[in-house]
């Protein structure tokens, strides 16, 4: 069993949670990759005055420490800042459950080691209800047999794209992964230029 | 095997399979900004890498910057910091920058068409969702990633999962006063804010072939508002017309050749879509607007603000029942008739001189209502000029509108324009998220003409019986 991570699960029972929630534009003025754990969902969790808002269900003293994000569909809408899973990340979580991502930002989130799973509406459902009922919800993520596992459920299979998997897995540094295409990339240009050379 | 437009750029953009999944495709294009650039810059210099096709990388600074003022700092300190960071990183790779000194300075989406830059038959990427615009000029053009910004600039290639083919045929005349706001406001009502996630969208048919290129700029600005990986449409005598000539464009014979191959990039007759969504014109019959803070939550302007208990779906209804809170509006209420009191013109969506002409048209002669704040941002400094050498700033300005400098402005509200908290705008930006235009603010997403006639009248109207 390769434990890609294990944590505290928060829900967040919402649709359409859009990347201007998850990290508002005034921290977006940073040069820094770091420093963003504060920002995010800072005007759901944060009061006017700048205290935390109890009523925001990540300021519930039962989901502190959280790593393992429950939500909706449609996931991280809109804006395609890279902030906002920079800013998931530094707060701690590692895994996303929902039903649904938007497509960059699905795609930021694995540049970012962020496990992001889609699961059916039946199974969020369950997991919504449980973590109504049950206290805290531990879960295990189980990457290579792609299972999610916990005492407190029976275990739930979920799909991945193979190269997600491998990614996630690996670390690979994408880059690195594409320079080794150098080759062509050059054959590419050359021939780019000659026969369409305006783009 | 027929093949769509879309499967048309893939093929001739891809360079390699880098696994059964993913294509590392080619790209021509490489739009960077002050916001999502300088950690990409900074992980390029950490790996010793450097940017590989400065000739195709092209930055402005817009969302940053003041709108009042031409200096850096004027937005604020950490504003400054950022824009001179930018500068320095295009100094020292060799990178093109409009920053504010140049007149080509603007809104990324709106300088890098009228430069030419954007072709027909391209690959286009910028750190920006609302990159989708270039669309409209039969570009395949998305927002990515600070990661893949990275990528971008050391290798001038990404690695793509090939999405699927949507095609939106809509058919018929539009009715006065309806826009191409109002069409991509109507579509995303209809499909709703994910109906296009995983899809690349071609626009087609009669409605979409009599629009400007503004107008089709506009339409594809907001595929993305539908989740929509990019939007399409597919190039013609308007589009050439339009690139002929600019800075950027291909001149002499690489112009005749360019057009002989840009005559091909259509969909085959044949083609397979993974989905098509077909609307007639007359489903469009009145100007649109949002009543809530999802670009989906769109009404016309003589319906009513829903009932979140006529709502089935228990999460759908709580979601309007926040919305309707967040927006201070009850559910049955008219829409036209709501008090403004602050009205935006302008963003990546609607700031060119075609939206400022129609604006200049309506306002002529009128005066903005006691106590709203209006102002109209242009989108570029071309824009801008333009705009003021055809006298429509002069009309603005008798009007009552704040006359302000190019920069995407109180659409996000980065800078130091910013919806107070309680206030409700009429705006023609892209995204009437929560907090959007300022914390508390209350947006609601409309076309040019409607927004320059709340601003006269101080409420929103339907603008169909003004004239």
């Amino acid at each position: 069993m390769n434990i890609f991570h294990r944590g505290l699960l928060a829900p967040l029972d919402k649709n359409n949670v859009d990347t201007d929630q998850i990290i508002p534009k005034q921290f977006l003025t940073s040069i820094s990759r770091e420093g963003f754990d504060k920002a995010l969902f800072y005007d759901w969790r944060y009061l006017e005055n700048g205290q935390p808002n109890p009523e925001f269900v990540l300021n519930y003293p039962r989901y502190q420490g959280a790593s393992v994000l429950l939500t909706r569909n449609n996931f991280g809408c809109g804006s395609s800042r890279e902030h906002a899973p920079w800013a998931l990340k530094q707060y701690g979580f590692k895994v996303i459950l929902a039903g649904s991502f938007a497509d960059i930002f699905f795609t930021n989130c694995i540049n970012n080691q962020i496990l992001v799973i889609t699961l059916p509406d039946n199974t969020l459902e369950q997991l919504f209800s449980l973590n109504k009922s049950e206290q805290n919800i531990q879960i295990t993520v189980d990457l290579e047999n792609q299972l999610l596992t916990s005492k407190q459920f029976a275990d739930i299979h979920f799909d991945i794209r193979p190269d997600i998997k491998q990614r996630l897995l690996s670390g690979l540094d994408f880059i690195g992964v594409t320079e080794k295409f150098s080759d062509k990339i050059a054959r590419f240009e050359q021939q780019l230029a000659s026969a369409r050379p305006w783009q | 095997m027929a093949q769509t437009l879309y499967d048309k750029i893939w093929q001739t953009h891809k360079i390699a399979a880098i696994n059964k999944e993913i294509d590392l495709l080619y790209i021509d294009r490489h739009l960077i900004h002050e916001v999502t650039s300088p950690q990409a810059f900074a992980g390029l210099r950490e790996a010793g890498r450097t940017v590989h096709r400065p000739d195709k990388t092209f930055a402005t600074m817009d969302h940053n910057v003041s709108t009042k003022s031409r200096s850096l700092e004027a937005a604020s300190e950490v504003s400054r910091k950022q824009l001179e960071a930018l500068k320095k990183n295009c100094d020292e790779f060799g990178v093109l920058l409009y920053d504010l000194s140049s007149v080509n300075q603007g809104i990324v989406h709106v300088m890098g068409p009228e430069q030419g830059m954007t072709l027909p038959g391209t690959t286009i990427v910028c750190g920006d969702s609302h990159t989708s615009t270039h669309g409209a000029f039969g570009a395949l053009a998305h927002g990515i990633g600070t990661s893949e910004v990275e990528h971008v600039l050391a290798t001038q290639t990404l690695q793509q999962k090939k999405a699927k083919n949507l095609k939106i045929q809509i058919d018929g005349e539009l009715k006065p006063w309806v826009t191409a706001k109002d069409v991509i406001l109507a579509v995303i009502g209809r499909l709703g804010t994910a109906g296009g996630t995983g899809y690349v969208a071609e626009f087609c048919g009669s409605t979409i072939e009599a629009l400007s290129m503004e107008a089709r700029m506009t339409l594809c600005n907001m595929s993305i508002e539908m989740g929509a990986k990019a939007g399409l449409i597919a190039p013609d005598q308007k589009t050439f017309t339009y690139l002929e000539g600019r800075s950027f464009a291909p001149k002499g014979e690489d112009w005749n050749k360019a057009m002989t191959y840009w005559k091909t990039l259509t969909s085959d007759k044949d083609a397979k879509f993974d989905l098509v969504v077909q609307l007639k014109s007359d489903e469009i019959l009145q100007p649109q607007i949002t009543w809530g803070t999802s670009p989906e939550q769109v009404i016309g302007i003589d319906e009513k603000v829903p009932d979140p208990d006529a709502e089935k779906d228990p999460i759908r209804a709580d979601a309007i029942r926040r919305a309707l809170t967040y927006m201070g509006l009850q559910p049955g209420q008219s829409i036209a008739g709501v008090k403004v009191d602050t009205v935006f013109i302008g963003s990546c969506t609607n700031s060119r001189i075609e939206d400022l002409r129609a604006v200049a048209h309506l306002v002529k002669n009128k005066q903005v209502a006691n106590g709203v704040e209006a102002l109209i941002v242009p989108g570029s400094g071309k824009v801008k000029k333009q705009a003021e050498e055809e006298g429509l700033a002069d009309i603005f300005k008798a009007a009552g509108f704040e006359w302000r400098e190019p920069g995407c402005s109180m659409c996000l509200a980065m800078n130091d324009d910013r919806l107070e908290a309680g206030k409700r705008c009429a705006s023609t930006s892209n995204r009437n998220f929560e907090g959007r235009q300022g914390r508390g603010g209350r947006t609601h997403l409309v076309s040019p003409v409607m927004a320059a006639a709340a601003a006269i009248h101080g409420h929103f109207v339907d603008i169909r019986g003004e004239v």
